[in-house]
């Protein structure tokens, strides 16, 4: 009785397991696209889906890379390190050539590992964890935005040079990109003279209240705060602190860049400085590339779009002319073969940075980011 | 409303077939209305205070009417059916003690056979799969491992551990820490991690068995949370939010294999401790240590009176559990080669503790399946992604209103006397 | 300055602290009477929170010219009723027939309707987070202390003890309060002497849900802002403020919630906020090591 439910019980998941997995491998050219395309993070990772989509559709239309068609496959993640693992070797049983992704730095990184082994490139749209390039560790992967510490940079130049900040406060959501950024801008902050850091400290996300820590920061006599992490701590932060008549600048990074925090904290927005990709809002690549989204999804695109439409032309224009789908011909041509994307004409450095595309400083201004020149 | 009046004015009224169909009706179509009103604003009306939208989807609501009204109705069917399974199962274990104890006996004889192909069907599994199937399967064998360890502390102990996921950070970070600091090999690891997280589970345990009940469970769970936020803020020394990476996967006696070779290695390995686990465990759910575990579970002043150290064997059923943990961990960050803090949250420990309850708590096949499913459960249902979290919390409430005992219902061993003894 | 900076931060705890209770007295009220820790409970918080948000907004967008009292009264009761509702459904739906199970059931049971939960806002509604208005009015008579504490904050203190003092009057002084007490102690024997179990179980989670529905609205307008997961981590912040209070016990809820807050408060003020959450599971950890049945609890006897 026993043992025969048992077996039962496990064929059920042996069928279960053996039905979700079916490819049809061909002539075609496979690229995967992988990140958070379910849960709370899926904001971020379904605009990279649709660029992707746009850019193949494209390029099929035109009779594919040396008449080979293109096809995706698209697989989520979560942004969870552990189902990044499985993701990845989903992909690699799928045969790509590369993949376009993933969205979160962590994983990233636990994905790198399978597609290092397998030779396959990736390239990241928004994983902006610093090692990702600059530990030699991953000579397969490139990414289309700047790491964390150009961002810190521009932001701590900014604050310094510009705004003539004395005393400042660092706070952060202690999650990886948030603290990332921090701990780097307190390393630059070292090298400024005559300014110094008066508070470094960590946040706890979802948190009801975050009057301790503001409270400490008027303590401290901070006279800006630099806030590392994304926009729902952000609007909370500086809601809190503005209706406490605390009027400081505000200053965060990409994760804040995002015209939701602008909506979410309203007016109490006005004023917050935040980094961000360079504005290319008006190449003409990318004005085609919003007015395609515009048309084949009848919304506006989200964050991290330019960023992904740009990975895959890259990988679409290597391909094209290494003429092959061998895993070193094809880095040869990203490090080597310019390519015009909605971000500029760029190419890779030898890292896996994309040359050209660096950040700026915009500051909320009626309602939208303006790039403060 | 009172449900029995109705049902008897009805029953009276139309006779008893028709009597009741009307009866199921009417409450079915209460039932749906209050739904209805009681979904109403988060299932109609769609509000976006970003785009400043407001959405009525009307259409929703003739859903959600005629769906509850056929479920309500399936609801009560099933809830009757439980019911009566219950009731007669109540008889029949009254005057059947005879041949349950003597299917109890064939069932022993029967299970080598299952257990071979079973065994035989995971060992061939890497063979005729792909490299995600394998993947996925050896996540699923680590919670396997999890669950099995789990069920030590909370299936036989009866120590509700909300923070079980304490000691898999143990084991994960140990090796992790061990081979990307000093070097060490997976193998040497191995056996450091486990004796580390079991070494934790002691010291842990020492205070807090004191408590009882709920209170060790958030106990418990306030330890894990502490030990993440540990993680989390010491960056020098556990690299805090971007955890470790570049962990070295096993080797094994200096074979080089390719991302095919490892994965199916790490399966085997992963296979061979996971078989170890249910064999450990096994020989001791029936040693004398499993029965004091079990004895305390039911009743502790019982055990006390029965001269069996209760402190003592609290604290080798935490530290046993811990150990499994351990050996979960490390076996996890050979596998991933990379972790960070935000893989060992209170979920974590909530969905291992699931596992145990809903295979049924102290059998160890009924952990082993549970976990297997519940692991590849939302991996298979990847295709409806957006629901798959909302079907497996269904699951959770319904397996548990119709099958309290999990899986498998463990039933206590009796024993019999042989016939030719006969007893004063 | 000094001062200043212990008074603000003595506040802020407080407040922190109501909020935590609003959600821990249902916490320890159903604990109390069927000794189930009720997962699920920070997600009736939740809805009752996004309930006030879509009534509030379906108001101001459709009928900009209604008064703000109206719309603030509308969406609170609107709240209060949904989340009881929704409430009182999940007692009879996943936790009723499971009345004589073994209690660990029940906790699946919970923790399944948590998810269930929460996937259902996240699929009918948004993942995203969305702005919440603020549903409390600023007075202006609090202006010149705005600085140290927050009219919100202010608001949150007192509507805790009002519930405070409201619920236990209810379990002190009425035949229901009666009942309940009499249901906690034993069931049986609450039956036998007429009491319907069944309703005054209910009728808990009726009220629970309420005051965690209250807490919600209250605490989403003064963090402005809302999304399906944020019930998840105040009821885990509840339970433990429940459970250091001695839970069961409603004046041991509020003790502890507050005593939370404080800790919170004080321990991220002075000493640092990374470890905001770990002062609390600390001192969770000593009080409960030397005083195992909480701060207020009663010592339970073991029946034989």
């Amino acid at each position: 009785m026993r043992s025969k439910k048992l077996l039962t019980l496990f064929l059920v998941v042996m069928i279960s397991l053996i039905s979700t997995f079916v490819f049809s491998a061909g002539n075609d050219i496979i690229i995967g696209v992988a990140g958070a395309h379910s849960g709370d993070l899926a904001s971020y990772g379904l605009p990279s889906v649709n660029a992707a989509q746009l850019v193949i559709d494209e390029v099929n239309k035109k009779g594919g890379i040396d008449g080979r068609k293109v096809k995706l496959l698209i697989e989520d993640d979560v942004c969870k390190p552990e189902v990044a693992t499985n993701t990845a070797t989903k992909l690699v049983g799928g045969k790509v050539v590369a993949v376009i992704g993933h969205i979160c730095s962590g994983a990233t990184k636990a994905a790198l590992g399978i597609y290092k082994q397998s030779k396959i490139v990736c390239i990241s749209p928004s994983a902006t964890n610093p090692p990702l390039t600059q530990s030699g560790d991953y000579p397969n992967f490139y990414r289309t935005i700047a790491p964390d510490d150009a961002q810190a940079n521009v932001m701590v130049d900014f604050a310094v040079k510009n705004l003539k900040v004395k005393k400042i406060a660092i706070i952060h959501d202690k999650g990886d990109y948030g603290k990332g950024f921090a701990e780097f801008c307190q390393a630059y902050m070292a090298n400024q003279k005559g300014s110094k850091v008066v508070l470094f400290e960590g946040i706890t996300p979802g948190s009801v209240d975050y009057s301790a820590i503001i409270n400490k920061i008027k303590l401290k006599g901070a006279d800006a705060v630099i806030f590392g992490g994304y926009h729902p701590e952000a609007s909370k932060i500086v809601t809190q602190m503005r209706k406490k008549k605390m009027n400081m600048p505000f200053l965060s990074d990409d994760g804040v860049k995002d015209d939701t925090f602008i909506k979410v904290a309203g007016s109490y927005a006005e004023g917050v400085y935040a980094t961000g990709p360079m504005d290319t809002s008006k190449n003409p690549l990318a004005l085609k590339a919003v007015a395609d989204h515009k048309k084949k999804y009848k919304s506006e695109p989200g964050a991290f779009y330019l960023n992904a439409y740009s990975a895959t032309l890259a990988i679409v224009n290597a391909i094209d002319k290494a003429d092959s789908t061998d895993y070193e011909k094809i880095r040869t041509a990203l490090q080597n073969e310019y390519v015009e994307t909605p971000l500029g004409k760029i190419k890779f450095d030898r890292r896996g940075d994309a040359i050209g595309v660096g950040f700026s400083v915009y500051q909320v201004k009626n309602g939208a980011y303006v790039e403060v020149k | 409303m009172n449900s029995k009046k109705l049902n008897k004015f009805l029953t009276d009224k139309f006779g008893d077939k028709i009597g009741n169909l009307f009866n199921e009706i009417i409450l079915s179509f209460i039932t749906s209305l209050w739904f209805m009103i009681l979904m109403f604003p988060i299932m109609i009306i769609k509000v976006n205070t970003i785009d400043q939208t407001i959405i009525w989807r009307w259409h929703n609501l003739i859903y959600i009417g005629a769906g509850s009204f056929v479920l309500s109705y399936l609801w009560r069917k099933a809830l009757k059916l439980k019911e009566m399974k219950s009731r007669t199962e109540e008889n029949s274990k009254k005057s059947f003690s005879l041949s349950e104890s003597l299917s109890n006996l064939s069932e022993s004889k029967f299970h080598y056979p299952a257990m071979g192909v079973t065994l035989l069907l995971f060992i061939l599994i890497p063979v005729f799969s792909s490299l995600y199937q394998t993947t996925v399967l050896s996540s699923a064998l680590i919670y396997v491992m999890l669950g099995l360890g789990l069920n030590i502390v909370v299936g036989l102990g009866g120590l509700l551990n909300l923070g079980y996921v304490a000691f898999y950070i143990v084991g994960a970070y140990s090796y992790a820490m061990l081979n990307t600091h000093f070097g060490l090999s997976f193998w040497v690891a191995l056996p450091i991690g486990a004796l580390l997280s079991t070494v934790f589970g002691i010291l842990l345990a020492l205070p807090i068995l004191r408590l009882r009940g709920d209170y060790l469970a958030i106990v418990t769970l306030a330890f894990a949370e502490i030990i993440r936020l540990i993680l989390q803020n010491e960056g020098d020394i556990f690299g805090g939010p971007s955890g470790i990476n570049n962990i070295e996967p096993p080797s094994f006696f200096g074979f080089e294999f390719g991302l095919d070779g490892k994965t199916v290695l790490m399966y085997y390995i992963i296979l061979f401790m996971t078989i170890f686990t249910i064999f450990v465990i096994f020989r001791l759910e029936n040693s004398r240590i499993g029965r004091a575990w079990q004895a305390l579970r039911e009743d502790e002043i019982a055990t006390k009176s029965m001269g069996i150290n209760v402190t003592m064997t609290k604290l080798t059923s935490f530290a046993l559990g811990a150990t499994w943990a351990g050996f979960a961990g490390v076996l996890f960050s050979a596998k991933t080669a990379f972790i960070n803090p935000d893989s060992f949250t209170i979920w974590e420990s909530v969905i291992i503790l699931c596992f145990v309850v809903l295979g049924g708590m102290g059998s160890i096949f009924g952990v082993a399946i549970a976990a297997l499913i519940l692991y590849i459960l939302p991996e298979s249902l990847r295709a409806f992604a957006q629901y798959r979290m909302l079907v497996y919390g269904i699951s959770l409430v319904l397996m548990m209103i119709f099958r309290q005992g999990g899986i498998i219902d463990v039933k206590r061993k009796h024993y019999k006397l042989p016939d030719n003894i006969k007893a004063d | 300055m000094q001062l200043e900076y212990f008074i603000s931060l003595l506040l802020g705890g407080l407040a922190k602290g109501s909020i935590y209770a609003l959600i821990a007295l249902g916490y320890t009220m159903v604990y109390g009477i069927i000794q189930l820790i009720n997962f699920a409970h920070g997600e009736i918080y939740m809805i009752g929170a996004f309930t006030a948000l879509i009534f509030s907004t379906v108001i101001t967008y459709t009928m900009p010219d209604t008064a703000f009292l109206i719309n603030v009264g509308i969406s609170f009761t609107g709240a209060i009723i949904f989340a009881a509702a929704y409430g009182f459904t999940m007692e009879r739906i996943a936790y009723r027939p499971l009345r004589n199970a073994p209690r660990l059931s029940a906790l699946i049971s919970a923790i399944g309707m948590s998810i269930l939960l929460q996937n259902y806002v996240l699929l009918a509604q948004t993942p995203d987070f969305l702005p919440f208005p603020s549903l409390v009015p600023n007075f202006s008579f609090l202006e010149p202390i705005e600085y140290i504490v927050s009219s919100n904050q202010i608001v949150i203190i007192v509507t805790t003890i009002i519930v405070m003092i409201l619920l236990t009057l209810l379990i002190k002084f009425t035949r229901v309060g009666k009942a309940m007490r009499a249901t906690a102690q034993d069931k049986t024997m609450a039956q036998l002497i007429g009491i319907n179990v069944d309703k005054i179980i209910a009728i808990t989670f009726v009220i629970g849900s309420s005051t965690a529905a209250l807490g919600g609205v209250l605490i989403s307008s003064n963090i402005g802002q809302i999304n399906y997961y944020i019930g998840f981590i105040a009821g885990i912040k509840a339970f433990v403020a429940a459970v250091l209070g001695g839970i069961g016990s409603i004046p041991g809820a509020v003790l502890g919630s507050l005593i939370l807050g404080l800790t919170e408060s004080f321990g991220s003020g002075y000493i640092s906020s990374d470890y905001e959450d770990a002062f609390a599971f600390i001192f969770l950890v000593i009080i409960l090591i030397f005083k195992p049945e909480g701060i207020l609890g009663r010592k339970d006897n073991q029946k034989v």
